[in-house]
């Protein structure tokens, strides 16, 4: 019964993940090297869900992808996809508020590589596409990197939005800490408690050990 | 070869230049802010030009409704500061562009034992080699070279200057070659252009150009000189002397210089020789050469720089102007150039 969260949290988390990491990294790499009309408002919006309670972002995400909501109804109607309610709505709401941080780290990283090099890339007959993939995109590896675990870490531990949007159903959508926080509802659960809490400890301890680890090697190559 | 002519606005800086040159190594010799490296950055395409024209080897690179990309301009690139791909070895920094006569390159810049390393584990001397070898392995149809030396110290000058000319002799790969080291280009090019403030001050064949006296007021008056074609015609083991001739005379210089027969150019500092109406005689100068007056450049301060012609090469001399008063000389007097043996240098 202890496993059923933990293994939710990841696969939640997981998906979450990997599923805004393309998006993360073009959205970094256009605001770090792109100037264009609408680049403050894309900053913004894309800042947002860090900024907004996240009942308010989980009662949005209730708005737009609910069964009854603007994308949610048709989404049902035509492909039979429903979000609210489900793990795949956790996981939006994991990666939504996950997003602005993956993206804070990895713009950081689009930044400090060095646009010379990409030119001497040029001159050697690299078209951009290849650039930025022989470039842009290994030279900035380490901050991507870190952008993921970021957002990994923070969809790990993500309960507002998640319990306002797909509430915490036991089995499709109670994470780690919508868990620890049903089981606080309940007297003398203290040991299931601790338990959650140290695997939430290790878990996010993991991914900073793991990345760190796979930061020093990609830089040490 | 070259034909450039563009224009090209840069905040405050207005790069205006033109100039055509033949196949060779071609300097673009300026100091540092005259706009050289805008110059070589638009011949690569990573900045373009407000206007003009830019074909190299017959292609037309940037024209009037003409701009192609970077990536298919084939040249090859060497950044003052290398610019080697961290990330990647040696070898694949190599590999980056093509493979090009790879086991040549590799043998001729002596990189085979680099192969393996980090660029970062590489001195300022292998970072150049490296960078040039990959540069050649794209099969450029010109390289193109921002100061490759400017980052190096004197020995390691010394170590690159040699595949520089072995490049240029062995290969025959056309460079445009910038620099503000006047003993560089004089080693390297054939063609020089001249530039200041984004304006061509004097383009042409490298003698002709070095003897311009204008241009020797912009090199200033150290370094200002001309280059001299000599061949080695005699070794004086005894005395440790070397005998060059050429079109107007023959020089003696101090050492043993060259192989017998050898071609070698010859900087000639234009503060090391003196002029005189009447053959000297009994001088410790061994290089006595007729000279006619071809031209009187005065600048500003005292100085004067007179151009000579010895036969069909053109010498300079710097001399005061009191001196000039008191000599009574004017182009076309025929006098005599007394060059010192030490000052003849490769």
């Amino acid at each position: 019964m202890m496993w059923e969260p933990i293994l939710l949290s990841l696969k939640v988390s997981g998906v979450a993940t990997l599923c805004a990491l393309p998006l993360a990294i073009w959205v970094a790499y256009i605001l770090a090297r792109k100037r264009f009309r609408g680049h403050g408002l894309l900053n913004g919006l894309v800042h947002l869900p860090l900024v907004l309670p996240p009942v308010v972002t989980g009662y949005l995400l209730l708005v737009v992808f609910g069964r009854q909501g603007v994308l949610g109804a048709p989404l049902y109607d035509l492909f039979g996809i429903s979000l609210a309610f489900r793990w795949t709505g956790a996981a939006l709401a994991a990666a939504i508020m996950g997003f602005p941080l993956m993206v804070r780290a990895m713009r950081l990283g689009f930044e400090a590589v060095d646009v010379g090099l990409e030119d001497a890339a040029r001159t050697l007959g690299a078209s951009k596409f290849r650039v930025f993939r022989t470039m842009t995109l290994p030279l900035a590896a380490p901050a991507i990197l870190a952008g993921a675990v970021l957002g990994f870490a923070k969809a790990l531990g993500e309960f507002g939005a998640t319990i306002t949007f797909v509430a915490a159903i036991p089995g499709q959508t109670q994470t780690i800490p919508s868990a620890i926080y049903g089981l606080l509802q309940v007297p003398d659960q203290e040991r299931g408690i601790v338990a959650l809490v140290a695997v939430s400890i290790g878990l996010a301890m993991g991914a900073l050990v793991a990345s760190e680890w796979l930061a020093r090697r990609m830089v040490a190559r | 070869m070259i034909e450039v002519h563009i224009q090209k606005r840069l905040g405050d800086f207005d790069l205006d230049v033109a100039f055509d040159a033949p196949a060779g190594v071609t300097a673009i010799f300026g100091s540092s802010g005259s706009g050289k490296t805008s110059l070589i950055n638009a011949v690569a395409g990573l900045i373009d030009p407000d206007c003009g024209r830019i074909v190299v080897a017959g292609r037309t690179l940037f024209a009037p409704q003409v701009n192609v990309p970077v990536h298919k301009r084939n040249l090859g690139y060497v950044f003052q500061d290398s610019r080697l791909f961290p990330h990647l070895t040696v070898a694949q920094n190599l590999a980056f562009g093509g493979a090009f006569d790879s086991a040549r390159i590799i043998d001729l810049l002596g990189l085979s034992p680099l192969l393996a390393r980090s660029p970062k584990s590489l001195s300022g001397g292998e970072k150049s080699r490296v960078a040039l070898g990959r540069a050649l392995m794209s099969k450029p149809a010109m390289l193109l070279l921002d100061e490759p030396l400017a980052a190096l110290d004197g020995p390691r000058k010394a170590e690159i200057l040699p595949y520089l000319e072995r490049l240029r002799d062995e290969m025959a790969v056309p460079m445009i070659y910038v620099s503000h080291d006047i003993t560089e280009v004089t080693r390297l090019a054939n063609t020089l252009v001249v530039i200041d403030r984004g304006r061509v001050v004097k383009a042409g064949p490298l003698g002709a150009v070095l003897a311009d006296p204008v241009v020797a007021a912009q090199i200033g008056t150290r370094d200002a000189g001309a280059a001299v074609l000599a061949r080695v015609v005699a070794h004086d083991t005894e005395d440790a002397l070397t005998t060059l001739a050429f079109d107007g005379g023959s020089f003696v210089v101090s050492g043993r210089v060259g192989n017998l027969g050898q071609e070698m150019r010859i900087h000639i500092s234009a503060q090391d020789v003196i002029l005189s109406r009447d053959v000297p005689k009994a001088i410790s100068a061994r290089n006595v050469l007729p000279v006619r007056v071809v031209s009187l450049e005065g600048g500003d301060g005292a100085g004067v720089i007179v151009g000579l012609r010895a036969g069909e090469a053109q010498l300079l001399a710097r001399i005061t102007k009191a001196s000039l008063r008191k000599m009574d000389i004017s182009e076309g007097s025929n006098i005599y150039a007394i060059v010192k043996a030490t000052a003849v240098a490769r």
